[in-house]
């Protein structure tokens, strides 16, 4: 039982440094920052959970297998909300427009974060 | 060598060789990336060394908020960067601050290298008296009962640095609200995250401070992250920022060290000594310590955050 554990342990670990390395490549190599984006995704999102999969089993309570899976989809949400919004900034510094600038018709300077401004 | 100090030693060389390209960088932004990276970094350092409250507190505030205020400066200093490094300093006084850098950096090293040995330490008489107050996480022994007064004065420091940001108010937005105003479309993905992650945030900022009795965490790094989900509404437009003005922020600002200075008091009065707990009494006052401290810290860590008052009052 245990030999079958640690195979999986060292499986998906392994799986999971090989997306870290790969990710890395691609965020070095990929030549504009939407595909650099898409191969930081692979990973965060595939890269962690192999690692968090290949860990379960040495979890040692089930509280701290939840605890790992937790940190997984944590990682997760924030990996997808900020590639969003930098694509978004970058789709924007494309087309011309800063991400980040003042509103022409209110008072007070404004800081954006949404990408373009809706007309 | 096993693999640990192998993993270490990668880890050391990562840290100082990210050191140093975070201060040959030229551009401010990307100075400021490295910073952020070297911070996330030295977490792992102090995780390596067991000192996994500092490792917290240094992910939270160096790779956290840290980060935040100083990308918020970069920002700030976008329009006038080409001019000022177009500039450069002289040849004296750039030898100046070299020699100055290297005379720091040798002290230091000194200090280091030239401990007595054994080292002076204090841990056998903290771990002797862990018993005292009934917690079972030696650091909150010493932050919150041996060494308190360090802590209460750490609070006020937060506070005087916050009057220090609002003393850059323009005398016509005395009173009104900090920073500038955050617009973002209100079905986007920052909307999306500011209504899914606060809820998930609250639990674990209490947690953190909850379980710092009896194992790693505690009042400030439990108070950074309901600052980063107040600050993360605030960013996202769900949340304006409150004037500086209202009297329910003021109470909120003074709430930890206030509790603090009475009990420490109470104390002086009734046990003899300024900040003394009672025998059997200790976990329940500490604790009431740093559920008013949790507040403080994230509100004046949020304010810091959003900046000097630069609006009136009214959206």
């Amino acid at each position: 039982m245990s030999v079958a554990l640690d195979i999986v342990t060292i499986t998906a670990v392994s799986a999971g440094a090989f997306f870290f390395l790969a990710g890395t490549v691609g965020l070095l190599r990929f030549p504009d920052a939407l595909t650099r984006l898409h191969a930081l995704t692979k990973a965060d999102n595939l890269g962690l959970g192999l690692v968090v999969l290949g860990l379960l089993p040495r979890a040692d309570s089930l509280r701290d297998g939840l605890k790992l899976i937790c940190i997984w989809l944590l990682v997760l949400l924030a990996g997808a909300t900020v590639s969003q919004l930098i694509a978004r900034v970058a789709l924007a510094s494309e087309a011309g427009a800063p991400g980040t600038r003042q509103r022409p018709d209110s008072p007070a300077p404004t800081a954006r974060h949404d990408g373009p401004q809706p007309p | 060598m096993t693999t640990a100090s192998a993993l270490e030693m990668v880890l050391a060389a990562v840290v100082l060789g990210l050191a140093v390209w975070t201060i040959a960088a030229r551009d401010t932004f990307a100075a400021v990336a490295g910073f952020i990276a070297y911070g996330l970094l030295l977490a792992l350092v102090w995780v390596r060394l067991a000192a996994v409250d500092v490792a917290l507190t240094e992910a939270a505030i160096s790779g956290g908020l840290g980060g935040v205020l100083l990308l918020g400066a970069a920002a700030r200093l976008r329009s006038s960067e080409t001019l000022a490094s177009a500039e450069r300093p002289g040849g004296v006084l750039r030898l100046e601050v070299a020699l100055l850098s290297a005379a720091v950096a040798a002290a230091i090293a000194a200090a280091v290298l030239f401990l007595p040995d054994p080292v002076p330490t204090l841990a056998p008489a903290a771990a002797a008296n862990a018993g005292a107050t009934s917690l079972g996480n030696p650091v909150t022994n010493v932050l919150m009962a041996f060494r308190a007064m360090d802590t209460l004065l750490e609070k006020v420091v937060l506070l005087l640095a916050l009057v220090g940001v609002w003393s850059l108010a323009p005398d016509r937005f005395w009173g009104g609200r900090p920073g500038l105003l955050h617009y973002a479309d209100p079905q986007g993905v920052l909307a999306f995250l500011a209504r899914l992650l606060p809820p998930v945030g609250i639990v674990f900022g209490i947690y953190i401070l909850w379980v710092s009795a009896d194992h790693p965490g505690g009042a400030f790094q439990g108070g950074t992250v309901l600052a980063a989900m107040w600050l993360l509404a605030m960013m996202a437009g769900l949340a304006d920022a409150p004037p500086v003005s209202r009297r329910w922020l003021r109470l909120l600002l003074i709430a930890g060290p206030v509790v603090f200075l009475i009990v420490g008091l109470a104390g002086l009065w009734l046990w003899d000594a300024f900040l003394a707990y009672p025998a059997g009494h200790a976990k329940p006052l500490i604790l009431a310590i740093e559920f008013a401290m949790v507040l403080t810290i994230a509100v004046t860590l949020g304010l810091l955050l959003a900046g000097a008052p630069e609006r009136s009052a009214e959206p």
